[in-house]
């Protein structure tokens, strides 16, 4: 992937005609000064074309939807935590389908899809990999700004109009999709089936298809600029890790997501044009209906050749980021630059190798099911490599604690205690146990969920003095890490334990089972927590939009100490990122406590008398 | 409540801005020392609290999952065994990297007479640990198979078949009778009554047995379920039994496994004068899912043949003129419902 010096250079030289065509002179300072006059608050805000500016246009939507996506898990949870009580308020809030203060079963089940879909889609992709794919790419391979500036402002205008038609699907009068955020027809594929599988799922499938478009534009914007648009010396090995991963979140998306469209396309035909694709056999509600020879399952092997993807399109970024982050706080070079990447690479591989372990009860052909498990339990090595490789960053560290570093070490934690679960599942036989009870809620939680929440908010805390040229108020970042971190492992530590009495997920109420009844003051123990959890997050949320406009001004360009490039910016860059030329790149991201230098920044050329590193 | 929250809100935003003041003054690099430690203090408090709250969880909530009881069936002693293996493995690499993470956090703070020392790869770390879990992954994996290849495999020639209806949001059943062959099903033929489109012109569905939600099986021998469903997705969760099938509309699916302790035992063995071997259904299948329970009664094969003597054909019941005359003969002319 290294072109050489000359092909480099022209490119470099071809990326910087195509910012000046396009946005004006930013070859000079002044110039662009010249040319800020000239922005409207539309251009400036709204229809901006500046990639720092469409990342935070996709982190504060991320931040809408988080606390929807939250909120939503909170009602729910209190119908998990307290099946006899009433709350009058819910119907204030919800009108008939929580009449009587008790949430309807039908709008429960349409709750849990929402916080799934939310969470999943708009939260942790568009918002993590939207955010920081935008944000960083640019800025630290040293671009001006993406390749196709045009596009990238389409992405999140096609996510916004995704976010608008999921939002509006909440309002419609027989509910949003109930079936669950992995949406299996039939269940999704006939109105008769459930309230929420009628006008809510044509709009969620919509809304999806929106979302793909959005994602695949900003993929394809990644990849290109990351490989066509690095500064001159920056070669691929060169590379921070955040900007690997990302790289590698990009590529699963392009590939996988098309095929999730399809089956959302294949959807959208069965319910309306009568097509059978994933219908055969039915009856529903007395009715006899003629589709015959559809595969429901067929749908589930297109929704997990994206789905399994899409649960390392949501984890590499937080990866890339606690790397990152990691060896700038503890003042030291990521241990093993090239095993962390060729880890991600291994991952990335292997995301499209087992997605049937979603299945393994489905009916799947055994001897099919053993090679999913053989695959799945391989992705276990990619990923200790990174674990130990984190370990041994921190070994002889000077660590600094800032609250970036803290959610890094607990995405760490988390990504320990999530990842060795999956070892459970991944076993079919295991499964076979385990299979859609609590300790996939617990697994997919603590891994896939809180643990990339954690890259996002190390991320936040990490890269806010860049955004927004001011800190976040530390004392609050403190308390928001503590209780968050404590309050996820005491709400989905225990969760395993209902996993292991066989208490299945997606449950309304368990008062009627004799087998499951006997967890219903640890559940109301998890629902607790989970709301002062909550609570801490809206802390999050405060601190952050205050700090936007009240927050300690930053006095350093490079307030961590960093290697990387986006440090070289002014504190608060324009659009095209350097006033003056783009810096030229010496050496790799992780020069730090090099040759009894504390770090030496990417730009600083190499010295007569500096060791070899890597 | 909201009251209360909000003005927890307001006093940790006002020590929040005083903090942000008082480092001001203080000066930026006192502060943030000072705030290194007490953070670098509490990982390894976590770290301690955390093991201790993992142990305590563990007392409290052992005794409620379903391995004291042991597995009710005999496939199920594997999945018992493997999860043990693993919850071992597993265990320990979870305290190593634990411990090391926070340990580590704790230990290697910043330190105004120490350096971070330069240490960027090493080939040999790295095989290590890139071999190990290879290696134990290769032990999971090859036990893992074994279980559920033996599992999956072919039901014995001697199963009791029970073909398993799933529909929103109930559980139905049919035995074959004494010829010990299901009559065919076509989904085109469901009515009212008929409500699992059973082909009556075929003379093996004449001594079948339909009930509805509760199963009812004989302990010690190999019962092999053909497994439906008429609608949506919905699965057979037996928990129990430690076995899991997904019912598929217009694909067939079937699970076996041997029941080794009856229902009578059970109840003595957990001290549970309710306990239930229970059906849940374990994939969402619409607003009742939840509550789409079926009961399966594990008995002695002398209990088992009684109950079975008891049943009376579901053919005879929807057609007791035909079937008292001739119940192996054809029944084209007299079914009003066919088409």
């Amino acid at each position: 992937m290294d072109f050489g010096p000359y092909r480099k250079e022209k490119i470099k030289n071809m990326s910087s005609v195509a910012t000046l065509q396009h946005e004006g002179v930013h070859g000079s300072h002044d110039a662009h000064h010249e040319h800020h006059h000239h922005e409207t608050f539309i251009t400036k805000y709204v229809f901006s074309q500046d990639h720092k500016m469409i990342a935070k246009q996709f982190l504060v939507t991320g931040i809408i939807w988080a606390i929807i996506g939250g909120l939503f898990s909170v009602v729910f949870r209190l119908q998990l935590g307290y099946p006899e009580a009433t709350f009058p308020w819910l119907e204030d809030l919800f009108g008939h389908w929580a009449a009587g203060g008790k949430l309807k079963p039908e709008f429960y089940y349409a709750l849990v899809t929402m916080h799934g879909t939310i969470l999943v889609f708009f939260v942790l992709t568009a918002g993590l990999s939207g955010t920081f794919a935008n944000f960083l790419i640019p800025l630290q391979v040293g671009a001006r700004d993406m390749a196709s500036p045009m596009l990238n402002m389409l992405s999140y205008w096609f996510f916004f109009l995704a976010s608008t038609i999921m939002f509006a699907s909440l309002f419609v009068q027989t509910g949003p999709a109930s079936g669950g955020w992995t949406i299996y027809p039939p269940l999704s594929a006939l109105g008769e089936t459930s309230s929420g599988a009628k006008i809510g799922m044509d709009l969620w499938l919509v809304s999806m298809a929106m979302f793909i478009v959005s994602s695949l534009l900003g993929g394809l914007n990644y990849i290109t600029t990351i490989l066509n648009m690095r500064t001159k010396g920056m070669s691929m090995t060169r590379l921070p890790l955040t900007i690997w991963a990302l790289f590698f979140t990009a590529v699963l998306g392009v590939l996988s997501f098309p095929v999730l469209l399809s089956g959302a396309i294949l959807l959208l035909f069965d319910r309306n044009l009568g097509t059978s694709f994933f219908l055969s056999d039915i009856v529903v509600a007395g009715k006899i209906l003629p589709n015959e020879g559809g595969s429901a399952i067929l749908f589930q092997h297109l929704f997990w050749f994206l789905g399994h993807p899409e649960v390392y399109i949501i984890l590499l970024p937080a990866m890339g980021m606690s790397s990152e982050i990691i060896s700038v706080n503890s003042r030291k070079p990521i241990f093993g630059y090239m095993a962390m990447v060729g880890s991600v690479f291994a991952i990335a591989i292997l995301a499209f190798l087992v997605w049937a372990h979603h299945m393994f009860v489905t009916g799947l052909n055994p001897f099919l099911g053993s090679v999913f498990v053989l695959l799945t339990l391989l992705i276990a090595v990619p990923s200790a490599i990174k674990v130990f490789n984190w370990l041994t960053t921190l070994w002889r560290g000077s660590i600094r604690f800032t609250p970036g570093m803290l959610f890094a070490i607990g995405f760490v934690s988390l990504f320990i205690s999530g990842g060795l679960t999956g070892i459970f599942l991944g076993n079919s036989a295991l499964d076979l146990h385990l299979h859609d009870t609590y300790f996939v809620v617990a697994h997919f939680h603590i891994v896939m969920g809180v643990a990339s929440m954690f890259g996002m908010f190390a991320g936040v805390y990490h890269w806010f003095p860049k955004m927004f040229g001011r800190y976040m108020n530390n004392t609050m970042a403190y308390i928001h890490f503590w209780v968050t971190i404590i309050g996820a492992y005491l709400i989905f530590w225990p969760m395993h334990y209902e996993g292991l009495a066989g208490m299945p997920r997606r449950y309304y109420d368990y008062s009627g089972w004799t087998s499951f009844n006997m967890f219903n003051g640890l559940n109301e123990f998890i629902s607790f927590v989970a709301m002062i959890v909550f609570a801490a997050q809206l802390l999050f949320v405060f601190n952050f939009f205050y700090s936007m406009y009240k927050g300690r001004k930053c006095t350093s360009t490079n307030p961590w100490g960093s290697n990387t490039l986006e440090w070289t910016t002014p504190i608060n860059p324009g659009h095209g990122n350097w006033p003056g030329e783009i810096p030229e790149v010496h050496r790799g991201a992780y020069d730090y406590a090099k040759d009894g230098r504390e770090f030496t920044p990417q730009n600083v050329p190499v010295g007569d008398d500096e060791s070899k590193g890597h | 409540m909201i009251a209360l929250g909000a003005l927890i809100f307001v006093v940790v935003f006002q020590i929040a801005k005083a903090s942000e003041y008082v480092s001001i003054l203080k000066g930026e690099d006192k502060t943030r020392k000072q705030n290194n430690k007490i953070n670098a203090f509490f990982l390894l408090g976590f770290l301690v609290f955390g093991l201790i709250g993992a142990w305590y969880c563990n007392e409290l909530y052992y005794g409620k999952t379903l391995f004291p009881q042991g597995s009710a069936s005999i496939e199920g002693e594997a999945i018992d065994t493997m999860m043990i293996v693993t919850i071992v493995l597993t265990g320990i690499i979870f305290v190593i990297t634990q411990v090391l993470l926070f340990w580590f956090s704790f230990k290697y703070q910043e330190k105004d007479n120490k350096k971070a020392f330069y240490f960027a790869h090493s080939t040999k770390l790295e095989l290590v640990w890139t071999t190990i879990p290879a290696i134990v992954l290769a032990v999971l994996v090859v036990f893992g198979l074994k279980a559920w290849f033996k599992i999956t495999g072919d039901a014995p020639k001697d199963s009791i078949v029970v073909e398993v209806t799933g529909h929103q949001f109930a559980w139905e059943f049919r035995y074959p009778g004494a010829d010990k062959v299901l009559g065919k099903k076509n989904y085109k033929l469901t009515t009212a009554k008929n409500n699992l489109g059973v082909d009556f012109n075929d003379p093996a569905s004449h001594d079948d047995i339909h009930v509805n939600t509760t199963m009812h099986i004989p302990v010690g021998v190999p019962v092999k379920m053909v497994i439906h469903s008429q609608d949506v997705i919905h699965d057979v969760g037996l928990p129990h039994f430690r076995l899991k099938m997904d019912a598929v509309p217009g694909i067939p699916t079937t699970q076996w496994f041997t029941p080794k302790i009856t229902t009578a035992d059970m109840k003595k063995k957990t001290n549970n004068p309710d306990f239930t071997y229970e059906i849940a259904c374990d994939q969402l299948c619409g607003s009742s899912h939840y509550a789409m329970r079926g009961v399966i009664i594990v008995e002695t094969m002398e209990e088992y043949k009684k109950w079975l003597a008891e049943q009376v054909s579901e053919y005879s019941t929807l057609y007791p003129k035909t079937a008292t005359t001739d119940s192996t003969k054809l029944v084209t002319q007299v079914l009003p419902e066919k088409k």
